[in-house]
């Protein structure tokens, strides 16, 4: 079990970072929200995946409630992280382009054409 | 008996390492809205290496905290998006 | 008045949810329960409204549910992982070809586009930016363009049939 618990954190370190360089590689904001939105999401899932793991494996174990209520509460946070990630980046988007930043390299921007800037 | 706080410890300091990469992002810039994504990545770090330091110490108040943290970051994140688009 | 209790009943469960193992009382402590009360009667007289006028009455089916757990686990969840894969090769290789398209969704109601549009956000190469308001219209911001007039198909899979299914 402790295995598992290692890969799932292993993973989940493997896609933050991912996420971490994804914001300096790219070139403009669209596509390092795609680079962070996404693997953050994803990593952050395993990693917490490995605390729920934990929790529920300790409970079984030791039968402490307190083992059994982080796993849940982790679950919590989880479902919380999940709502809020794309959300927030569809929000920053839309003001990015709203406020007149385009994006570079584009090869074809229909809401730029729609609001006649393209 | 299985004792993993080291595991979870070492990725909850590389989590807040990332969490500072993100911040040069929000250092650098170059615009705005590159800046607001700085945050928002450093957020979700925040969150997940609190998760995860809940796990290292046992107990269960960094994870509640992560909660709130994550709630009402994403209302600052959406906040600061109404802004840039029409101003306050 | 019904979307109220159900407010009402539904923060109640939540707060049960989050104090789990407090006590003795099945799970629970005497007190948590007595608190838990007026917290849901003031969450359901603050949120009441808004509950009932923006989620849609076909929510209500546990059918749905299911459809909507098997969607997480399974389809999206693989779609999830490309993504992923997906991103990992562009910020080794740097490849990009990124450009903004318009798909028509053919969707009615807010909430299903809600959820495509979260949906898109975290499957591979796209990201939702901004919604047609008249015509329920998404404009996605596509990491590699492959046609400047896309079919929903080619940008994003099965995931509005989906997003009809669950919700509509």
């Amino acid at each position: 079990m402790s295995g598992l618990i290692a890969l799932f954190l292993v993973i989940g370190i493997a896609f933050n970072c991912l996420g971490a360089i994804a914001l300096y590689r790219f070139p403009d904001v669209y596509t390092r929200l795609h680079g962070a939105t996404k693997a953050t999401t994803f990593g952050s899932i395993f990693t917490s995946l490995g605390v729920i793991a934990y929790g529920f494996t300790k409970w079984a174990y030791t039968g402490e409630a307190r083992f059994c209520v982080l796993a849940i509460h982790a679950i919590v946070a989880l479902i919380a992280l999940l709502l809020t990630n794309p959300t927030g980046a569809h929000a920053i988007a839309k003001a990015a382009h709203r406020s007149g930043v385009m994006p570079k390299r584009a090869v074809v921007d229909r809401l730029a054409e729609r609001e006649g800037k393209w | 008996m299985m004792d993993m706080s080291g595991w979870f410890m070492a990725t909850g300091v590389l989590l807040v390492i990332f969490g500072f990469l993100a911040i040069g992002r929000t250092a650098l810039g170059p615009t705005v809205p590159d800046r607001v994504v700085g945050l928002d990545t450093l957020n979700t770090y925040i969150v997940a290496a609190m998760i995860v330091f809940g796990a290292a110490y046992d107990s269960v108040i960094y994870v509640d905290i992560a909660i709130v943290y994550a709630l009402l970051s994403f209302i600052a994140t959406l906040f600061i998006a109404r802004y840039l688009e029409r101003g306050l | 008045m019904g979307s109220y209790i159900a407010t009402m009943i539904l923060s109640y469960l939540f707060y049960l949810f989050l104090t789990m193992g407090s006590g003795n009382i099945g799970l629970w402590s005497s007190s948590e329960l007595l608190v838990g009360i007026p917290v849901a009667v003031i969450a359901g007289l603050a949120g009441g409204r808004i509950f009932g006028e923006y989620i849609p009455s076909s929510l209500l089916n546990p059918y749905r549910w299911c459809l909507f757990i098997y969607y997480l686990f399974v389809p999206f969840f693989t779609a999830m992982a490309k993504a992923n894969i997906d991103v990992a090769m562009r910020v080794i290789t740097g490849k990009i070809n990124p450009g903004i398209v318009k798909i028509k969704t053919g969707l009615k109601k807010d909430m299903a586009l809600t959820f495509l549009a979260n949906s898109i956000t975290l499957t591979p190469g796209t990201l939702s930016v901004d919604v047609d308001e008249e015509e329920n219209d998404l404009y996605v911001h596509w990491i590699d363009v492959k046609d400047v007039t896309p079919e929903p198909r080619d940008v994003c899979g099965d995931f509005p049939e989906w997003a009809r299914r669950i919700v509509e």
